[in-house]
């Protein structure tokens, strides 16, 4: 019963059916609705299916049509790939179901074939074996993102799309020319072969630079973050979640693959690690002031983003020391951050829709008015805070753990610290929500699947706060969490 | 001396130049002119690194990735030229905004 | 099978799903609402007789799940954790009672009492939590638990008050998170262990457990309201009369006070502890909490900040307990954990009754008021001996053995305090007693609500009546089996090598 379905080749699947599909969604927009709901529900269940396989045979690798490397393309999963395409699954499923009743006519025309162009480009760049297709799939991701990010058109979204994308063509261009240095050097863009291969040499340093900065400037770093809070503001909500819960997961996924196969040993020995983790903890700092200053809600959300990434980088220069914890720490943050922002993207978007407006102070008594939507923001936020039950939480002590016990106190202070400073912010939120608005607004009615989407993210990060036992196993299969350790 | 070696270094040379040029310009047409002069100096890198002492053929991932990249490039260019007409069209400057939106 | 490890699970399910199930009601279901409520109360009462029975007789009640690497969630019954369990769930049916009068016709009912059950929810687990992973979560619950209800009335104050507490509280867990991480890369284990567990650690290692010993009491000190982290309490006064009962004179600030002992009795073990030197200053903080409240008592004329200020005196008394290091001392500080309970929510009952049934907020407005209302200022006269500490009230066994315990300790200054602490509790409220009973009313109170014959509604009488009865028998009757003081002896002989 089990084997047929278990054979099937998912991580194609996952691939081609979504850019399938998204062709159909562009020729026929009357149907772009039902094919994105359809892809969206067979991406969860290919999801499934790959993990499956790679539970019962460990290691997926996959040479399109018997063309292995270095001109054909392979495709490569282990955990780490598996736990990203899952949160790309399960995020883009309940965006889909969000979407499905929040763009209308020809909106929803222009959104699903993009969305459905993305969700093939994320999953195409998780399974990716080589640095080359990364870049490909990196730039579709891109190119896609922008797209969604401009797409009601007003001058500030185009503003801030433009903005995006000369971001985000630079930090392509940087990139592969890393690519270009790094395959002169040794010969493959292969990574499992590079693995072997590199040496510290100044060829590979200088990849090693160009590739981590083009990467920092998507996954937007502070002080690369310029071009993240305008853009993820400015779009539509479901766009909104996909950006800060996906997208920006997508660059910092390659710097970490990278990081942990090839770049680990080069780069702690000239310092970046705790360069990186310095980056972070300003991050964590500046982002949490910075949303905690904001008057909108959708900017307070974005600024929130800036902060959580700050989170993720903190893990660097730990990670010499106890790597297979501190990079499990990550992972499971990353996961729990996508589950729980694009919550409370979904939600600040009911919030917009309701009102008219995301003025944080008018929020006119949604605790009562909306109150799944509240609800959802309010667990998305406990889990943005890093307080227990949650994903964030598991993510935070082990990170916490790594910390103190390698006497790393600023690391370990500036996670309490960035934790006190998102329940500032979360707060000032849910606080509004209780007291009403001096001048009556008038309202429009919210959809309930847009609700019960943004609360199903959230309840899936709380969720995350009791799954440690049965995600981290998972993510030790294959090479980087394995019990080799990272890298080679 | 190698002769790939001037066309790698006029490759990075590009890329450096157009780096300039997307900093320094603020006309939009400019910065996506910039990108493009960066794209090929990497192009330029790939090709002149592909070349093998002493084969006579080269070595044809690196082609391979020029072309792939190629197609990258021009689709890249031509999003960014319509979102840069929409922009025009909309704010009536061929500029970014100044300043964040907060 | 053995079904003993099912019934922690479903001492949480018991307020849990009503809790849940609340949340989904319209705000007219008031029948089903009722139901529920009180359905899960009984429930609750029911499970934790079974369960004091069933330890008394040396049943053991616990479960495990996996949580994180090397850590488990546990939920285990022991003697301490009964004591404040049937505390809190005795007391939870009472104020559900009283809620559900006090209530009756405002808005947003659904919403209160399903927060309401979810802070029960968390009161009970912070309570079972076997190990200080699982007390943790279950205080950080408590926290956004009992936010919504500080907020409930949706005015600016209460957002303001709202906030203030989770500045105060929110900053406590985030240094028994940061104590508790570093305390488990030291030990490698955070389980809750009679008489600690922290032996096998060398000298070496006595200034980081300093370190952590100051981290986590400062993190749980904020809802225990010790001085100078009480600021919190006051303010969350602008809470309705039922969460300033059960949660702030009972659950959030006994979950502090609780969490204290955990810390010194089952991390790290009493006599560890006294070894350290880390208790004198606790007690010495304790008394200076003792004081400091009592006097800023004295000087309030809103009835409910003067009876706030008294639970930040009363509460460090337990911390009192704790800190002087002896078996007596230890029973005082246990037994006063349900004791004080009992006689403050019986006070903020009776002051609730006066604010619904007459208006009155302020101590200046009371006078004659025991005409009006002979029932409510009864139990409250019962409620304010029992603060002083006269007998037979039950505060007076509380005292009592609090001021043995110092003398076997060798800690006569304790004796001090006691009685400084006792005099001051009468000069706060002696006056209130002289004005109600001995005063010629007003001409008319400032907002009166008529109930018939009654003084006031029969859901708002029976609680304080019911509880007042409860601080009398605990005293005159603390010498029979399952008596708190009896179950605090129990507890304490588990805590101490040498008996």
């Amino acid at each position: 019963m089990a084997a047929p379905f278990i054979d099937l080749p998912w991580g194609i699947i996952l691939i081609l059916l979504p850019l399938a599909a998204a062709m159909a969604a562009f020729l026929w927009p009357s149907m772009a609705k039902a094919v994105g709901l359809v892809t969206a529900v067979a991406v969860v269940v290919a999801v499934v299916g790959l993990g499956w396989q790679l539970l019962d045979h460990g290691l997926y690798r996959h040479a399109i049509g018997g063309w292995g490397a270095p001109l054909g393309i392979e495709l490569y999963a282990d955990g780490l790939s598996l736990l990203m395409l899952m949160a790309t699954a399960l995020v883009g499923f309940a965006v889909s179901l969000y979407a499905a009743a929040y763009f209308k006519a020809e909106d929803a025309a222009r959104f699903w074939p993009l969305w459905l162009v993305l969700l093939g480009a994320l999953n195409a760049l998780f399974l990716a074996a080589d640095i080359f297709n990364l870049y490909v799939t990196l730039e579709l991701v891109g190119l896609a993102a922008v797209a969604l990010a401009a797409l009601t058109g007003s001058a500030t979204a185009l503003g801030a799309a433009m903005r995006y994308l000369l971001a985000n063509l630079l930090a392509s261009l940087a990139y592969l020319l890393g690519v270009a240095l790094l395959y002169h050097g040794f010969g493959s863009v292969d990574i499992a072969i590079l693995a072997t291969r590199i040496a510290p040499a100044p060829v590979a340093f200088a990849a090693l630079g160009l590739i981590t900065t083009a990467l920092l400037l998507k996954t937007a770093l502070f002080p690369l973050h310029f071009w993240l809070p305008p853009a993820h503001a400015s779009a539509p909500a479901p766009v909104s979640a996909l950006l800060s819960a996906l997208v920006v997961k997508a660059s910092f996924y390659i710097l970490l693959r990278l990081w942990l196969e090839l770049f680990a040993p080069l780069g702690a020995g000239a310092g970046i690690d705790a360069l990186l983790g310095l980056l972070g903890a300003a991050a964590v700092l500046w982002g949490s002031v910075q949303a905690l200053r904001q008057s909108r809600l959708k900017l307070l959300v974005a600024y929130s983003t800036v902060a959580q990434i700050g989170y993720l980088f903190l893990a660097f220069p730990l990670a010499l020391a106890s790597s297979v914890a501190v990079w499990s720490a990550v992972a499971y943050l990353a996961l729990a951050h996508a589950l729980a922002k694009a919550a409370m993207f979904l939600a600040a978007g009911n919030l917009l829709r309701f009102g008219g407006h995301d003025r944080i102070a008018d929020l006119d008594r949604a605790v009562q008015r909306l109150p799944l939507t509240t609800a959802a923001f309010a667990l998305a936020g406990v889990s943005i805070m890093g307080l227990p039950p949650s994903g964030g939480f598991v993510g935070k002590w082990l990170l916490l753990e790594a910390a103190l016990t390698q006497g790393r106190w600023g690391l370990a202070l500036v996670m309490i610290l960035g934790g006190l400073l998102a329940a500032a912010y979360v707060f000032k939120v849910l606080g509004y929500a209780f007291t009403p608005a001096a001048v009556a607004h008038k309202s429009t009615a919210v959809p309930a699947s847009m609700e019960w989407a943004a609360l199903l993210l959230a309840l899936a990060a709380i969720l995350l706060g009791f799954m440690a036992p049965l995600l981290l196993p998972l993510l030790g299969i294959g090479e980087p969490f394995g019990a080799n350790g990272a890298g080679p | 001396m190698n002769t790939a070696v001037p066309y790698a270094l006029v490759g990075v040379g590009l890329f450096a130049l157009g780096f300039y040029a997307l900093i320094v310009h603020a006309h939009l047409l400019r910065k996506i002119l910039a990108l493009n002069v960066m794209g090929s100096g990497v192009f330029l890198l790939l090709v002149a690194l592909a070349r093998r002492s002493g084969v006579a053929l080269p070595d044809v991932v690196p082609q391979a990735m020029v072309i792939t990249g190629i197609v990258v490039a021009i689709s890249a260019t031509a999003l960014a030229l319509t979102l840069m007409l929409r922009l025009a069209a909309a704010s009536g400057r061929a500029e970014l905004p100044d300043g964040r939106e907060d | 099978m053995n079904w003993d490890g099912w019934i922690p699970p479903l001492l949480l399910a018991s307020s849990l799903l009503p809790g849940l199930i609340i949340f989904t009601l319209a705000e007219e279901q008031v029948r089903l609402r009722t139901l529920l409520n009180l359905g899960g109360a009984l429930v609750k009462l029911a499970l934790v007789g079974w369960m004091l029975w069933g330890v008394y007789h040396g049943h053991h009640y616990e479960m495990r799940l996996a949580l994180l690497p090397n850590l488990e969630l546990v939920l285990r019954a022991d003697p301490l954790a009964l004591l404040f369990i049937t505390l809190s769930a005795v007391l939870w049916l009472v104020t559900t009672v009283y809620a559900i009068g006090y209530l009756e016709g405002s808005p947003h009912r659904s919403r209160f009492f399903g927060f309401f059950s979810l802070c029960v929810t968390a009161t009970v687990g912070v309570a079972l939590a076997g190990n200080l992973i699982t007390f943790l979560i279950f205080y950080e619950l408590l926290t956004l638990a009992t936010y919504p209800l500080i907020v409930h009335r949706g005015t600016e104050a209460a957002r303001r008050a709202g906030q203030s507490y989770l500045a105060y509280t929110l900053g406590g867990g985030a240094l028994l998170l940061l104590g508790t991480v570093w305390l488990y890369t030291l030990t490698g284990t955070l389980e809750f262990t009679p008489q600690g567990i922290l032996d096998n650690l060398g000298a070496e290692h006595h200034p980081t457990l300093i370190m952590i010993f100051i981290l986590l009491i400062a993190g749980l000190g904020v809802k225990a309201a010790l001085v100078p982290l009480h600021g919190w309490l006051p303010q969350a006064m602008v809470a309705p009369a039922p969460v300033s009962a059960l949660l702030h004179a009972v659950a959030v600030v006994k979950a502090g006070a609780f969490g204290i002992m955990r810390v010194v009795y089952d991390i790290f073990g009493i006599e560890f502890a006294a070894g350290l030197g880390v208790l004198r200053p606790l007690a010495w903080l304790a008394a200076v909490t003792v004081f400091y409240g009592s006097l800023r008592a004295l000087f309030q004329d809103d009835l409910k900040r003067r009876l706030a200020f008294s639970t930040i005196s009363q509460v460090a008394y337990i911390i009192l307990g704790v800190a002087i290091v002896g078996p007596l001392a230890t029973i005082g500080g246990l037994v006063h954990l349900v004791h004080q309970g009992l006689m403050k929510i019986t006070l903020f009952f009776c002051a609730g009754n006066l604010a619904e049934t007459l208006g009155i907020h302020k101590v200046s407005e009371m006078d004659g008021v025991g005409r009006r209302m002979p029932w409510t200022m009864a139990a409250f006269t019962v409620g304010v001996f029992g603060m002083i500490g006269a007998p037979p009230v039950a505060g007076f066994i509380s005292k009592w053995y609090l001021g043995l315990g110092a003398l076997e300790a060798d800690q006569g200054w304790v004796l001090v305090v006691l009685a400084g602490s006792s005099l001051l509790n009468a000069a706060y409220f002696l006056p209130i007693l002289h004005r109600a009973w001995f005063r010629q009313p007003p001409e008319s109170w400032p907002k009166e609500r008529s109930f018939g014959r009654q003084e006031t509604a029969w859901m708002l009488l029976l609680p304080p009546l019911l509880t007042a009865a409860m601080a009398l028998a605990v005293g005159l009757l603390a010498t029979l089996p399952f008596s708190p003081l009896e179950w605090a002896r129990l507890v304490a002989q588990r805590e101490f090598s040498q008996p």
